[in-house]
């Protein structure tokens, strides 16, 4: 039954291309999700108070309630 | 039967001024909130009178009452808001209370409507500065320097529930009920097990089960009663172990199931079978458990998890909710509390992180985490405390909770259109609406105001007082119709004392 052999390693192949695509669709998605985690770690760096150590030490509150 | 659960938020906030040599808290707190007018009339002083917070739910008077602030006084630092809110300042820092609302969606908006009236009293505070300080608001609830302040929520309940009641069911609730209700901390306070990273900024203070102090020997079920209604039918139940959220799921989850909870034991299908074995070492377990699964051990002899016992919890709720599909008003909020309950934990038990977009302890998590890999930073770093810090700062443009929902990283749940609208509407359904828009329509003629009346003063010479004992009187529906005909508040008294049905004090 050559035919039917033939037709498996046919589906194979078009398995593999269909993961190969799937996993490149995944690649760019975690890609850009980590693009997007980097910008936004830089925004922190930018307005994440200056004086940190000192601004943490000094933040002081009264007990409330 | 269970009662429709009137309910409300009160938030002490963090405050700073940066830049400021000589920062005095009460000073800063007080020109915020005097710098906040949503009405351009006279101040409407608080009535005392009608508040007693020594009253113990367990039915005695604890210690002799201090007098109230004198009226001249506690104007200045009182505002009724025309939402129906209160805006004040309490200690040393500024403490937003919402309208009593019905649901837990309208709790969250006007929670968070709460925010944006902080913010913009900050900024409008800020113009009588030389242009250098800066006041910052934080929406947490300790400096991590074992100072804590609260963000309670008060629920209206069923006088006939014995105490004790309330006290076996909703103690193991309020200990498990941390994990999608925390709103995290980097480190340990006030002498406990020291931890990296933890669920909950309060769960370090609480230090005794029952217990009517708020400020020391914090215990984990609050006996305050003081349902500012009427008494004979309502107790208030006072919960002081919630953190304050900046996240909208935490939140609609916090109020939502906390009413469907007590709704339950309300009609008694909810017994002592959770009680937990020792509840004050759980609530600082469970905070430190990231990944809330670890057992807790029962009075009964069972050990299960944090998530367990909250499935439990939700399971018997959404029996509870569908089972009153033709009765209740609010049955698709209710429905959609429970479903979201069921999701969140559901993923809480596969992998907590897959809430990174969600709930306030992973978010934070997920971003410190980022922002410790990047920079190799171990969690005393003091820029890791930062972060910390300013996750709660409420500033649009630099508070980082602010920040992440501005990118999409953070899911809402309300519109920002329901959120600014709730700044000066107040919730329909409740007295709230009556107190809002006597605020609106006739301030200049409102001498006092408190949770339960409110006190005319229209000629100068004698002043009228309409009680509002019932809470779900002086809704527009009941009164909207009767608002729109008056053209004065004399016009409007005349009409209540001629013994309008609807009006507020009636039923």
């Amino acid at each position: 039954m050559p035919s039917e052999k033939k037709q498996t390693q046919h589906t194979e192949r078009e398995r593999e291309t269909v993961e190969q695509e799937v996993d490149q669709e995944l690649y760019e998605e975690a890609e850009a999700i980590k693009d997007d985690i980097d910008s936004l770690l830089d925004e922190i760096d930018e307005i994440l108070e200056e004086d940190s150590e000192e601004f943490v030490e000094n933040f002081i509150q009264r007990g409330g309630e | 039967m269970a009662l429709i659960k009137v309910m409300g938020i009160e938030t002490e906030y963090g405050i700073t001024v940066k830049r400021s040599a000589e920062f005095d808290p009460v000073a800063a707190s007080t020109l915020v909130v005097n710098s906040y007018k949503d009405r351009a009339k006279r101040q409407v002083a608080w009535d005392y009178e009608q508040e007693n917070p020594l009253m113990d739910a367990r039915g005695f008077q604890s210690e002799p009452s201090a007098p109230p602030p004198d009226e001249e006084s506690s104007a200045v630092i009182n505002d009724i808001l025309t939402n129906g809110g209160r805006y004040y300042v309490d200690h040393a820092h500024p403490e937003y209370c919402t309208p009593e609302c019905t649901n837990a969606r309208d709790l969250l908006i006007y929670d968070k409507a709460g925010e944006l009236i902080l913010e913009l009293s900050a900024r409008i505070a800020e113009q009588t500065f030389d242009g250098q300080r800066e006041i910052i608001i934080y929406k947490n609830n300790s400096d991590r320097k074992g100072h804590s302040y609260g963000c309670h929520e008060n629920y209206l309940v069923d006088r006939r529930v014995p105490f004790q009641t309330l006290v076996d069911v909703m103690t193991p609730f309020l200990v498990t009920r941390q994990i999608f209700t925390g709103s995290g901390k980097v480190g340990a306070e006030n002498g406990t097990e020291p931890c990296a990273y933890q669920i909950s900024q309060r769960a370090d203070f609480f230090e005794t089960e029952v217990g009517l102090s708020t400020m020391v020997d914090r215990p984990i079920i609050n006996t305050r009663d003081e349902p500012h209604a009427d008494e004979k039918q309502y107790r208030r139940f006072h919960v002081i172990v919630g953190d304050a959220n900046m996240a909208e799921l935490s939140t609609y989850l916090k109020v939502g199931t906390t009413a469907l909870v007590l709704q339950m034991v309300e009609d008694g299908l909810i017994g002592d079978e959770f009680k937990l074995r020792n509840p004050v070492a759980a609530i600082k377990q469970v905070s430190r458990d990231l990944t809330c699964k670890r057992p807790l051990e029962l009075v009964s002899g069972r050990r299960m998890s944090a998530v367990q016992i909250q499935r439990e919890f939700q399971q018997r709720a959404a029996r509870f909710v569908e089972s009153r599909k033709e009765e209740s008003p609010y049955y698709a909020i209710e429905a959609d509390v429970v479903q979201k309950w069921g999701e969140v934990l559901d993923k809480l038990e596969e992998d907590p992180m897959l809430l990174r977009q969600e709930l306030d302890w992973v978010i934070k998590y997920s971003w410190l985490l980022a922002y410790q890999k990047r920079h190799g930073l171990s969690w005393d770093d003091h820029r890791v405390a930062m972060l910390d810090l300013q996750y709660h700062d409420i500033r649009p443009n630099v508070g980082i909770y602010h920040r992440l929902l501005k990118a999409g990283h953070v899911k809402r749940l309300v519109s920002e259109e329901a959120v600014i609208h709730a700044i000066t509407n107040p919730p329909l359904d409740t007295r709230a609406y009556f107190r809002g828009l006597c605020l609106k329509r006739f301030a200049s003629e409102i001498h006092a105001a408190s949770w339960n009346s409110l006190i005319f003063d229209v000629d100068g010479k004698s002043l009228q007082k309409v009680p509002m004992p019932n809470p779900l009187r002086g809704t527009q529906e009941l009164v909207g119709e009767l608002m729109q005909r008056c053209r004065s508040a004399a016009e409007l008294l005349q009409a209540l004392e001629g013994g309008a049905p609807a009006g507020p004090s009636n039923g």
